[in-house]
């Protein structure tokens, strides 16, 4: 066991910071939107953009959106202590209602928007949520549909009326409504508010979020005052975030990330939030905000350079020859410079005028322009996707972390950023390596409990406070970096006994942007194999430049010359696997490219897209053996679930492809 | 029709008002050819009126006359109690009727926003001088009709295709985007001339969504033709089935749904 505790002058700061904060009485977020309205009373707080304009609102104003909104759940009978249920797309209403429910004592519990309708009443009859605030009429009917289920629901929320004119209206409030209401009976229940608020402590809980866990029903993770502003605070100084930081609030609401950067920083630092049109305009909402501090999951940054990509293959010859030219050099020296490591002086004017001509545009056209921290989490990034940001000169870093830690573990500070590390312990968390690798860690960010289950409470945190994250990794000795292998239970040993660590691999095919989806099998078996998913995008737009007619993604997917192409990458991953001595035995022998996308509605991937490797293997469980078995095709039937709800099958026969390995067994035989 | 003159209530409880149009004894001829033979109907105030037949049924004429684009050579379209006398399109449009077509008309190049404001064109009484100048009651007007353009394109959740130009969208779009645009007009009486022509499942659930919208939250009178029967049964508070030019029935969809004409124009009749 070795143990890492942050020192120096910083850690003293952020100490004395800490007692400030108490002193000053900042205890909740509510607090602390007292204190900006006061002290950034006309800073920007909220922008939403809504017929074709931004619109916005200051922190006074806001103050008094959310005031308006407390005062109307009291009228509506809110008591402390109560759930409300937040379903909806990022938009200022639903922040709002996030930290009016906080106002009044009761708790928000942020829900997945796109959660089904069987997910949706678990969470909300686990958490006995007596109110709900929702978007529109989608949300609605879900809720409607389960209220049967539901013992403790009684009133719901809506932002848009559309459609819900004939809905009976004993249990629905729209939501300006509501305000309303809060705003008519101020003087009769502002001593009410103002008592509640008053009442709030830095242990009393802040947020519940649900985890999406890729095992078993989601668990409830109970996050106090005190870690939601410790953790903001710390990221905040790490960081340098600032009130002139803008972010654009985009991930779903019910991940912990969004809570921490689009309420827990904003509220520390008083950065102004914006909120996209629609899920659709995202892109185009990003380019028009350029947002200084920004932050995706690596699948979206993997997403825009194969969009960039493919955008270049159409271009003209001029200029794709220019943009792979300079991109080269920009591979070269661009992470150089940005860290501020000494360069020659010719590379300088040749990355000076590629910035001028390819990086700059580039970055603006992604809506990078501005941004001056970047990070990506929740899984590993391809090394060569990061080096690409990095090397246009977008400061895009790794951090470490999860909800239990209220986001924070490890963190790269600037010029430390490596593409396979995940940096330093973040201010204030203690983290210790056990003997088996798996990772623990100690901060004040570290959950309460589980909500309503003592038994993964007590499993998980430890009395001492350390929590297991159930990763496995190590400390690299040199840099002090942490390093993450895998999940801790999905690393295992391959029949001769090397090591097998899925994601390593299948991380080095998803940086092709043809393949969105890899997982590895072979634990305990003498070969690995594996399921790919194509990218529609890419793998179309492929097809029409060469004249492929398809008709369906299971048409294309089981196109030969996507398995040809897909073999290709296949072999030239395992050459670059078979390089690392731990990890040469997880060479893929054999693979099949799935007739359908990995999706979270057949629950095969959680809402954060993480991969259920158990799920995919026991639904997938003949094709697996028709890897293993040597059949040269395999025809199958799998249920699927559509958005609405209904089940359907498709079935396929699908080819399985060989891929080239590189031989090891020789160096192995001579290791031992 | 004298005991339904102050409307009726829906099996979903929407109060149906008074006759917005009436159509008395409409024979409508090209030629030899009769398109369209004796039929009368009214289409009353904030209801879903359908009118369904087989190709060649003559619906589409139907439209044309009363959108007041044929004149019928026999009998009158009386509209809010008065017989209407020929009109130019224009005309029509200040009446408070905009249209879609069953071949998309949209202005290809231009981007749908812009397609969308030209909706709004009757709207704008500044003359061509201070229009092209930008200065006072110009710009004030441009900014409500954006407005009211904008309102439009979020209720129809167009918002990302808002700056695209109209030829690079897909056709169940550009349905959307015409819908809009007669939409932008703010009509009292929308016709819809096969609005789900050529969509596919998924579309057709989205077009049926966004037309019962338009009636539930602007309180738009619709006329629509359409081919796919399940829709129209589903949308319409009451159909007007055509076969050959002539009305074979008329009421609520369950009553046409049981019409042995209506039964034997669609299904066919056996021989003996």
């Amino acid at each position: 066991m070795r143990s890492v505790r942050p020192g120096g002058p910083e850690w003293e700061e952020n100490k004395l910071a800490q007692t400030q904060s108490g002193a000053e009485g900042l205890l909740s977020l509510p607090a602390l939107l007292q204190r900006n309205a006061k002290q950034f009373a006309h800073s920007p707080a909220y922008r939403e953009k809504e017929f074709g304009i931004w619109q916005c609102w200051s922190w006074a104003e806001a103050e008094k959106e959310i005031e308006a909104l407390a005062l109307g759940l009291i009228n509506l009978g809110v008591n402390k202590g109560d759930f409300i249920a937040v379903i909806g797309r990022n938009r200022p209403y639903m922040y709002w209602s996030m930290v009016a429910a906080q106002s009044v004592g009761a708790i928000p519990v942020p829900l997945y928007q796109d959660a089904n309708a069987e997910e949706m009443a678990y969470v909300l009859s686990h958490c006995g949520a007596r109110f709900v605030v929702v978007t529109d009429q989608e949300q609605v009917d879900k809720v409607i549909e389960v209220q049967d289920q539901l013992h403790q629901f009684e009133h719901l929320l809506y932002l848009d009326p559309r459609g819900l004119r004939k809905y009976d209206h004993s249990q629905l409030h729209q939501y300006s409504h509501v305000q309303d209401q809060g705003r008519a009976a101020y003087d009769e229940f502002i001593p009410e508010l103002k008592k509640r608020r008053d009442e709030l402590t830095y242990d009393s809980t802040c947020v519940m979020l649900y985890t999406s866990g890729t095992t078993g029903k989601p668990k409830g993770v109970v996050l106090s005052n005190r870690n939601v502003i410790e953790s903001a605070k710390n990221a905040s100084e790490f960081d340098k975030l600032g009130l002139d930081d803008e972010i654009l609030a985009y991930l779903p609401m019910a991940w912990v990330g969004d809570f921490i950067f689009s309420v827990g920083q904003a509220y520390w630092t008083g950065f102004c939030v914006n909120c996209p049109e629609s899920a659709e305009t995202m892109m185009t909402d990003l380019r028009e905000i350029g947002p200084s501090y920004y932050f995706a999951p690596p699948r979206v940054f993997e997403t825009q350079l194969t969009n960039v990509m493919i955008r270049m293959e159409d271009a003209g010859n001029f200029k794709r020859k220019m943009f792979h030219h300079f991109m080269a050099h920009a591979k070269k020296v661009g992470p150089a410079i940005l860290d501020g490591k000494p360069v020659g002086f010719m590379d300088r004017m040749k990355y000076a005028l590629g910035d001028f001509l390819v990086y700059g545009p580039l970055k603006d056209t992604l809506g990078f322009g501005k941004v001056r921290v970047g990070y990506t989490a929740g899984e590993a990034i391809g090394p060569e996707i990061f080096e690409f940001y990095r090397s246009l000169g977008i400061n895009l870093k790794q951090l470490y972390g999860q909800t239990e830690a209220t986001v924070f573990i490890t963190v790269q500070p600037d010029g430390e950023v490596r593409a396979d590390t995940v940096g330093v312990p973040a201010p204030d968390v203690e983290i210790k390596i056990a003997d088996n690798g798996e990772i623990f860690y100690r901060s004040p960010g570290t959950f309460v409990e589980y909500y309503k289950n003592p038994e993964s409470t007590a499993d998980t945190k430890d009395a001492e406070g350390w929590v297991a994250t159930g990763d496995a990794g190590f400390f690299e000795d040199k840099s002090g970096h942490l390093r993450i292998i895998d999940r801790a239970k999905d690393v295992g040993k391959m029949a001769d006994g090397s090591m097998f660590a899925p994601k390593y691999v299948e991380n080095k095919l998803k940086f092709y942007p043809d393949i969105l989806e890899a997982v590895l099998f072979g634990n305990g078996k003498d070969r690995c194999v594996a399921f790919i998913n194509i990218d529609l995008t890419a793998v179309g737009n492929w097809a029409e430049r060469n004249n492929i007619a398809y008709a369906s993604y299971q048409e294309l997917a089981g196109h030969p010359k996507v398995l040809a192409s897909i073999a290709e990458h296949v072999s030239t991953v395992n050459k670059s696997v078979a390089e690392d001595p731990m990890l040469s035995g997880c060479q893929v022998h054999r693979f099949v490219v799935l007739h359908k996308e990995l999706d979270a509605d057949d629950g095969e991937m959680t809402r954060t897209r993480k991969v259920r490797r158990r799920i995919v293997e026991e639904k997938f469980a003949d094709i697996i053996a028709a890897l293993y078995d040597g059949s040269a095709q395999i025809s199958t039937n799998t249920e699927v679930t559509y958005e609405d709800g209904r089940k359907g099958a498709i079935s396929a026969t699908l080819d399985i492809g060989d891929a080239v390995v590189v031989p090891v067994a020789a160096q192995k035989v001579a290791a031992e | 029709m004298k005991d339904m003159q102050d409307g009726y209530t829906t099996a979903d409880g929407r109060k149906i008002g008074g006759v917005v149009m009436e159509m008395k004894n409409i024979t409508l001829r090209f030629g030899g050819v009769v398109a369209i033979k004796d039929i009368s109907f009214d289409i009353r105030e904030g209801e879903i009126r359908a009118i369904i037949g087989p190709n060649g049924a003559g619906k589409s004429s139907m439209l044309n006359v009363i959108s007041g684009f044929y004149v019928p050579q026999e009998g009158e379209v009386w509209f809010h109690g008065e017989p209407r006398p020929q009109m130019r399109p224009y005309e029509v449009a200040q009446q408070g009727i905009a249209r879609t077509f069953q071949n998309i008309a949209l202005f290809e190049g231009m981007s749908v926003l812009d397609n969308v404001m030209t909706g709004r064109l009757s709207y704008m009484k500044s003359g061509l001088f201070s229009q092209a100048l930008w200065k006072g009651k110009a710009e004030a007007e441009e900014v409500a009709n954006r407005e009211v353009a904008e309102k439009i394109i979020d209720f129809l959740e167009i918002q990302h295709i808002r700056k695209t130009p109209v030829a690079r969208l897909p056709y169940g779009l550009k349905k959307r985007v015409e819908l809009a645009r007669a939409l932008a007009a703010e009509p009292k009486l929308l016709l819809l001339d096969e609005p789900m022509a050529g969509m596919n499942v998924e579309e057709k659930e989205d077009m049926s969504r966004f037309i019962l919208d338009v009636n539930d939250e602007f309180g738009t009178t619709i006329a629509l033709i359409e081919h796919d029967m399940g829709v129209v049964m589903d949308l319409s508070d009451r159909v007007v089935v055509m076969d050959y030019g002539k009305k074979i029935g008329d009421g609520t969809p369950d009553e046409v749904r049981n019409n042995q004409a209506v039964i034997d124009a669609y299904l066919g009749v056996s021989s003996d």
